[in-house]
C-alpha cells in the first residue's frame, strides 16, 4: 500500500449526496480480473456520453480536475455495493483523499486498505469547503495524516477522526495482511480450541 | 454474573481471536463465500505473496454475477467468460469447492448458502458482496467485505474489524394481505434513510419478525445494507431449526443435537441494551414502491411522487413529476429474481398473481430463479408453466438484471418494476429506471403493464 503522510493538492467538488459505488464505477466494468485501468471508468456514466466521448460539463473532464488529488463529495459517500473497484477507480484517477460528512462502512474500509484517506468533516466545514472550491477552483488544501488535520488557505484548520491503527498503516504504507499473518499462532490456537474440524 | 448480551455481542465475543489496544479485533470467519467478480484480484494477491488459502474447507465459491441467464454456452461475452474461467482456475489451484457451471447446487451466493445448510446460527460469514447481510436471517453475523478483505480471509481465515454499534428494529403487528417482507424493509429504509444504519449491526425483533418465514427473513436482512448497516440479524428460533434440519451441510446426528443446544443460547438476553432502537408497526404498512434513485426513496404504492428538497436530481433521472401518481405509470420491464426475492416462496407469490393471466403485450417480464435448486423445485410445482403461459421468460439462475453485467439489462430510458435491491442510476442498465417492489407488486404490474397495487387482484 502506498504511504500517505501529507498531501497538498487541488480539489474536485461533486456536491451530490449519497454517491453510490454503482456511480463511482458501473458494474459492467467489474468483469476485469485485475485492477488496471479502473481510473478510466471512474464515474463513467456521468463522465462520458453514449458514444464514449467525455461530457465537457462534468467536472472530471474540466482542466481543473487535472492533477487534483482530493475529491470533495456530498453526504454518505460510497454507499451500496462492496466493490473495491470503486476505490481502485478513485486511486487510479489519482485521488488520495475524499472529503465528506460521512462514508459508508464498507467503502471506508476498502479506501483505507488502498491508501485512500476518507476525511470526515462537520456540516459547516463541508459547506465552507464547497463555497471555497466554487470561489477559487484552483484552491489547494493540505492534509496532514499524523496531525489529522485539513488545512485551508488562510490557515483555517479542520481536524478529522482517524483510528490509530489505520493511521499507522497509512503513515508507514503497510497493509493489514501483514498484521494478520504475524498472528497466525494465535489464530491456530483459536482454531484448536473453538473450531470443529 | 455476566452482563446481559445481545445476539450480536455473543457472536462477536465468540469470534475474537486477538484484541490488542489501539487495534481492531482479529475476528475469526466461520464461512467464506466467494464469487467470480470480487475475488480474482484477491487470489492474484495470494499468488504474488506466495500464500495459500488457510481453510479451503471453510471456503465455498459459486458463479452468479457475470454469468448469463440465457443458458447459452459457451458464454458469448469473452470478458465474462475469462472471469468465470479464472474462478475455476483459482478454485482448482487453491483447493476450494466450486459450485460451478454444471453443478446442480450453483446459484446466487446468498441463495445457495442457506439452501445448502452452510449458513448456520451463531457463525460469522463474509463474502465480497454487500448483500451477505442476507445470512443474518439465521442468527449469523454476516456482512460484505471488499476484495482486500477477501484476500485477508483467504490467507488467514480472519479479518480486522472494529466493533460496530448495535441497533434494534422492533416490528410488531400483523401484515395486511398483499404486504410482504420486502415492503417491511423498504418501509424501514424510507424511515431511517440509506445512511440510517451506518456503523451499526441491526437486530430485527418483534412479533411481526417472528411470524416471517425464513425466506421472508432473508429478504428483510438482505436489504439491511441499503440502510447503511452491514449486517442485519434475526435470533434463531424453531423456524430456523426446521429450515436447516437435513440440509446438505447442516450438522447431523449428535452434532445436530449439540448445535441445537448451542443455537438456543444465542437470542438476546433480557435486559441487554442496544445503542439505538427503532420501531415499526407492521399493521400500518402498505405495499411499498420506490420512486427515486436510492432504496430510501420509497413510499406506499398509493402515494404520489413526493416533492422535497434533495429529490430533484433523482426525479429528473426518473423523469417523474412531483405530485404525479405512481400507480398506473407505464412499465417496460418487470424483473422477478435476485438475492432479495429470487427464492421459491417469492416465485410462488409471483405465480399466484400470474396464474391464468397474461403479461401486458408491451411489457417484457423476466423470472430468474435464485439457484438451480430453486429452479428445479419451481419446475416440479409447475411454476415455470404458469410464468411461460402468462408470457414471461423463465431463465437460468443468476444475478441477472439486478446488476446488469451479464447480458440482462434495461435499455436507456426504460422503466422496470424490479424485485431486486437497488434502484441506483444505471444499476439495471445504463439509463434504465427502476421501481423497487415486492414479487406481488411486480407480478401485478406485469399484467397491467404499469405500476399496480397487488391488493386489487389477489
Amino acid at each position: 500500500m502506498d504511504q500517505l503522510k501529507t498531501l497538498t493538492a487541488r480539489v474536485v467538488a461533486l456536491p451530490i449526496e449519497n454517491i453510490d459505488t454503482d456511480q463511482i464505477i458501473p458494474a459492467r466494468f467489474l468483469k476485469a480480473i485485475d485492477k488496471a485501468g479502473m481510473g478510466d471508468h471512474l464515474f463513467a456514466d456521468w463522465r462520458y456520453d453514449a458514444a464514449g466521448k467525455p461530457k465537457p460539463a462534468f467536472v472530471l473532464n474540466q482542466p481543473r480536475a487535472r492533477g487534483a488529488q482530493i475529491l470533495l463529495a456530498g453526504d454518505n459517500f460510497g454507499c451500496g455495493s462492496s466493490r473495491e473497484h470503486a476505490v481502485w477507480a478513485l486511486t487510479g484517477f489519482g485521488f488520495r483523499a475524499v472529503i465528506s460528512t460521512s462514508f459508508a462502512d464498507i467503502f471506508r474500509n476498502n479506501a483505507l486498505k488502498n491508501g485512500l484517506l476518507p476525511i470526515v468533516v462537520d456540516q459547516a466545514t463541508h459547506r465552507d469547503l464547497f463555497d471555497l472550491v466554487a470561489e477559487i477552483p484552483e484552491v489547494e488544501l493540505t492534509v496532514d495524516v499524523a496531525a489529522q488535520t485539513l488545512t485551508m488557505p488562510g490557515g483555517r484548520v479542520a481536524r478529522f477522526p482517524l483510528d490509530p491503527f489505520s493511521k499507522t498503516c497509512l503513515l508507514e504504507g503497510v497493509d493489514e495482511l501483514g498484521y494478520l499473518l504475524a498472528r497466525q499462532d494465535a489464530i491456530a490456537r483459536y482454531e484448536n480450541q473453538n473450531v470443529p474440524n | 454474573m455476566t452482563l446481559p448480551r445481545t445476539l450480536f455481542d455473543k457472536i462477536w465475543d465468540d469470534h475474537v481471536v486477538v484484541q490488542e489496544p489501539d487495534s481492531p479485533a482479529v475476528l475469526y470467519v466461520d464461512l467464506h463465500l466467494v464469487h467470480e467478480v470480487t475475488s480474482p484480484q484477491a487470489f492474484q494477491g495470494l499468488r504474488e505473496r506466495g500464500l495459500q488459502v488457510r481453510r479451503p474447507d471453510k471456503t465455498f465459491a459459486t458463479l452468479d454475477h457475470s454469468i448469463p441467464t440465457d443458458g447459452v454456452f459457451p458464454i458469448a461475452d469473452a470478458i465474462a467468460a475469462k472471469q468465470i474461467a479464472q474462478m475455476e482456475t483459482n478454485c482448482r489451484d487453491f483447493g476450494i469447492s466450486l459450485f460451478g457451471l454444471s453443478d446442480e447446487r450453483r446459484g446466487i451466493v446468498h441463495v445457495i448458502g442457506p439452501e445448502l445448510g452452510l449458513t448456520q446460527p451463531g457463525t460469522t460469514i463474509v463474502c465480497g458482496d454487500s448483500h451477505t447481510a442476507t445470512h443474518g436471517a439465521f442468527g449469523a453475523l454476516a456482512f460484505g467485505v471488499g476484495t482486500s478483505e477477501v484476500e485477508h480471509v483467504l490467507a488467514t481465515q480472519c479479518l480486522l474489524q472494529s466493533k460496530p454499534k448495535t441497533m434494534q428494529v422492533r416490528i410488531d403487528g400483523v401484515l395486511s394481505r398483499g404486504v410482504t417482507a420486502k415492503d417491511i424493509i423498504l418501509a424501514l429504509i424510507a424511515k431511517i434513510g440509506i445512511g440510517g444504519g451506518t456503523g451499526h449491526v441491526i437486530e430485527y425483533a418483534g412479533s411481526a419478525v417472528r411470524a416471517l418465514s425464513m425466506e421472508a427473513r432473508m429478504t428483510m436482512c438482505n436489504m439491511t445494507i441499503e440502510a447503511g448497516a452491514r449486517a442485519g440479524m434475526v435470533a434463531p428460533d424453531d423456524a430456523t431449526f426446521e429450515y436447516l434440519a437435513g440440509r446438505e451441510f447442516a450438522p447431523k446426528g449428535a452434532a445436530w443435537d449439540a448445535a441445537l443446544a448451542r443455537w438456543k443460547t444465542l437470542p438476546t438476553d433480557d435486559g441487554a441494551t442496544f445503542d439505538e432502537t427503532v420501531s415499526l408497526d407492521a399493521s400500518a404498512l402498505e405495499p411499498m414502491i420506490t420512486f427515486g434513485t436510492n432504496p430510501g426513496m420509497g413510499v406506499p404504492i398509493t402515494s404520489r411522487v413526493p416533492e422535497a428538497p434533495g429529490f430533484e436530481k433523482a426525479l429528473a433521472y426518473m423523469d417523474l413529476q412531483p405530485g404525479a401518481p405512481l400507480l398506473g405509470h407505464p412499465v417496460d420491464v418487470v424483473f422477478i429474481g435476485s438475492c432479495t426475492n429470487g427464492r421459491l416462496s417469492d416465485l410462488r407469490l409471483a405465480a399466484s398473481v400470474l396464474k391464468d393471466r397474461k403479461v401486458a403485450p408491451q411489457t417484457r417480464v423476466l423470472v430468474v430463479p435464485g439457484s438451480q435448486q430453486v429452479k428445479r423445485q419451481a419446475e416440479q410445482e409447475g411454476l415455470d408453466q404458469i410464468f411461460r403461459a402468462a408470457g414471461a421468460e423463465w431463465r437460468e439462475p443468476g444475478c441477472s438484471m439486478c446488476i446488469a453485467m451479464n447480458g440482462d439489462a434495461l435499455q436507456p430510458g426504460q422503466y422496470a418494476v424490479s424485485t431486486s435491491n437497488r434502484n441506483f442510476e444505471g444499476r439495471q442498465g445504463k439509463g434504465g429506471r427502476t421501481f423497487l417492489a415486492s414479487p406481488l407488486t411486480a407480478a401485478a404490474s406485469a399484467i397491467a403493464g404499469a405500476v399496480s397495487d397487488p391488493r386489487k387482484i389477489i
